[in-house]
């Protein structure tokens, strides 16, 4: 396989191919549940899985961009959506989980959980910012929106994973390490994005007026400060 | 997919009392055979088992009947956070902890301060059985088969002077095989005030199904107290100590507006994190509500009559 430009066959077969590494999680989860292998609380094993992996797919999305700009793939670009949505299926999962076997649709705790408690109170914000994500990812409502508004909306994404980490930060009782390390990836990611964002900014500075005619369509503008 | 109602908990899952009942009644017999020092039951009965085995037992009073968390369950998930914070760590790590030699010092306001081996103080007083109810703030909940006694009677043994109001826990703590990150204050310390050690339901605990204690559950001996949030019982106990003044506890000082002295279970005090309403019981599927002081009310709301207890937590 060419793995700069490989074939519309071979994308499709990668695309395949990540979609069943993408499933495995979810059949262990679900092999420990039927299989009884979770533990002595599988209710608060399950909560916990489907959680881990909602953050787990929000930073394999977010580490699309770095390293198609440290590698050089873009076709990796093609597999963004798929784990973007990886992503929503998890967090519903998570919220299914919580809302089903642990509060069996008992809407005032739920209530209670949502007003009162303040990671829930992110995590559950975090949800609610992904649903338009999950619902404009396919070519349509890229067309409807236009290309810039739908980047601008779905640009979001980092304050659904900041979100997320804080979701956890403020869950664990006393031991910060597993939220940190969820912390540091996510602000590597992110940091690279502002340090490439910086760079490109300079540029612009250097070369001229970012509104100047030599910019026209090629470039994002990036705004001075 | 298989929703299980509360009622159909797997057969697997729970100890039948026959074989339950059957077992205690072979450990004490274990236990009085190995008191006879009968050379003949040394070869007959697995190594292992006869070592563990804590015997004769007294029926302890304020025992609850409510169906017994499974064996497995209670020595597979447990928080002793100095052996890892996920649930199966303590399982894992705490095998790892001499438990012999093991003297315990009974120290501060008393008049007969001492140092006990744990053999001598396991003889201290009769061995009860107690099945007690165990809420973790966590909000989940077990129902344990402890083996122990009062720890009034170790108390009084020492003598406390008029002076000595409180009494505080050292468990051990061991930086060569236990987390050295500074997730609490180790060494973990825990306290209760006088007359809540002295009630007749504090246990100082030795064992639990009829056997010591495994690692992972505070071996050789830890302090139950069913009325308070899990945590308050502390583990692997090094120390007693009598004082005139509140000890610090390792939970309150790691967050004070999260985890208070008293830790009494108390569903009308609201938590950042866990709703103490209700809990899941191990086992179950649904959740129940929780009760005040545990479903002990009867026997501990006077020790806090005319306290406002959302203030002290």
């Amino acid at each position: 396989m060419n793995l700069r430009t490989p074939s519309a066959r071979q994308i499709a077969a990668t695309k395949a191919f990540v979609f069943l590494l993408c499933l495995l999680p979810a059949v262990l989860l679900a092999a420990g549940w039927f299989g009884d292998t979770l533990g002595a609380n599988p209710i608060e094993a399950l909560q916990r899985g489907t959680g881990e992996w909602t953050l787990r797919m929000l930073l394999i999305t977010l580490a699309v961009t770095p390293l198609r700009r440290l590698t050089g793939l873009h076709w990796l670009l093609r597999l963004r959506r798929m784990l973007g949505l990886f992503a929503f299926a998890w967090a519903c999962a998570h919220l299914a989980n919580w809302l089903w076997l642990d509060l069996w649709f008992d809407w005032t705790p739920i209530a209670e959980d949502i007003l009162e408690r303040p990671y829930v109170t992110v995590g559950f914000a975090a949800f609610v910012l992904m649903v338009p994500l999950a619902a404009t990812s396919n070519a349509f409502a890229i067309r409807r929106l236009g290309g810039r508004r739908w980047q601008a909306l779905h640009r979001s994404v980092y304050a659904i994973a900041v979100l997320g980490v804080v979701h956890f930060w403020w869950l664990v009782k006393a031991d910060v390490l597993e939220p940190l390390l969820y912390a540091l990836v996510l602000a590597a990611l992110l940091g690279m994005r502002g340090w490439w964002r910086e760079l490109e900014r300079r540029r612009q500075l250097a070369a001229g007026t970012p509104g100047s005619p030599q910019f026209k369509g090629k470039v994002i503008r990036i705004v001075p400060r | 997919m298989l929703i299980r109602r509360p009622t159909d908990i797997l057969p697997s899952e729970i100890t039948p009392r026959e074989f339950f009942d059957s077992r205690r009644d072979f450990i004490r017999r274990a236990g009085l055979g190995l008191a006879a020092g009968a050379a003949l039951w040394h070869g007959l009965l697995p190594e292992a088992r006869a070592a563990s085995a804590l015997g004769p037992l007294l029926a302890g009073p304020y025992g609850t009947d409510e169906e017994r968390t499974p064996y497995d369950a209670v020595t597979s998930y447990n928080n002793f956070y100095e052996f890892g914070t996920d649930k199966e760590d303590p399982a894992k790590n705490a095998s790892r902890m001499a438990l012999e030699p093991w003297t315990v010092r009974v120290e501060g306001l008393v008049n007969k301060p001492r140092t006990f081996e744990i053999d001598t103080l396991r003889k201290l007083a009769p061995l009860e059985e107690r099945i007690y109810r165990l809420r973790c703030v966590e909000a989940w909940s077990m129902v344990v088969p402890w083996v122990g006694y009062p720890l009034a009677a170790l108390l009084r043994a020492v003598e406390p002077q008029g002076s000595a109001k409180y009494v505080e826990f050292v468990t051990h703590y061991d930086p060569q095989i236990m987390l050295r990150r500074p997730v609490l204050d180790w060494p973990y310390t825990e306290g209760l005030r006088l007359d809540e050690a002295l009630h007749p339901l504090t246990l100082l605990t030795f064992g639990l199904y009829g056997e010591v204690l495994p690692a992972q559950n505070g071996a050789p001996l830890r302090v139950v107290v069913p009325w308070k949030y899990g945590f308050k019982s502390a583990k692997s106990l090094v120390a007693i100590r009598l004082t005139d003044k509140q000890p610090a506890t390792a939970w309150n000082k790691a967050a004070p507006h999260e985890y208070g002295f008293y830790s009494n279970v108390n569903p009308e005090v609201r938590h950042p994190r866990w709703s103490q309403a209700t809990e899941r019981r191990i086992g179950e599927l649904r959740r129940r509500r929780t009760l005040m002081f545990n479903g002990y009310a009867e026997q501990v709301a006077q020790l806090y009559q005319g306290m406002d207890l959302k203030k002290n937590f």
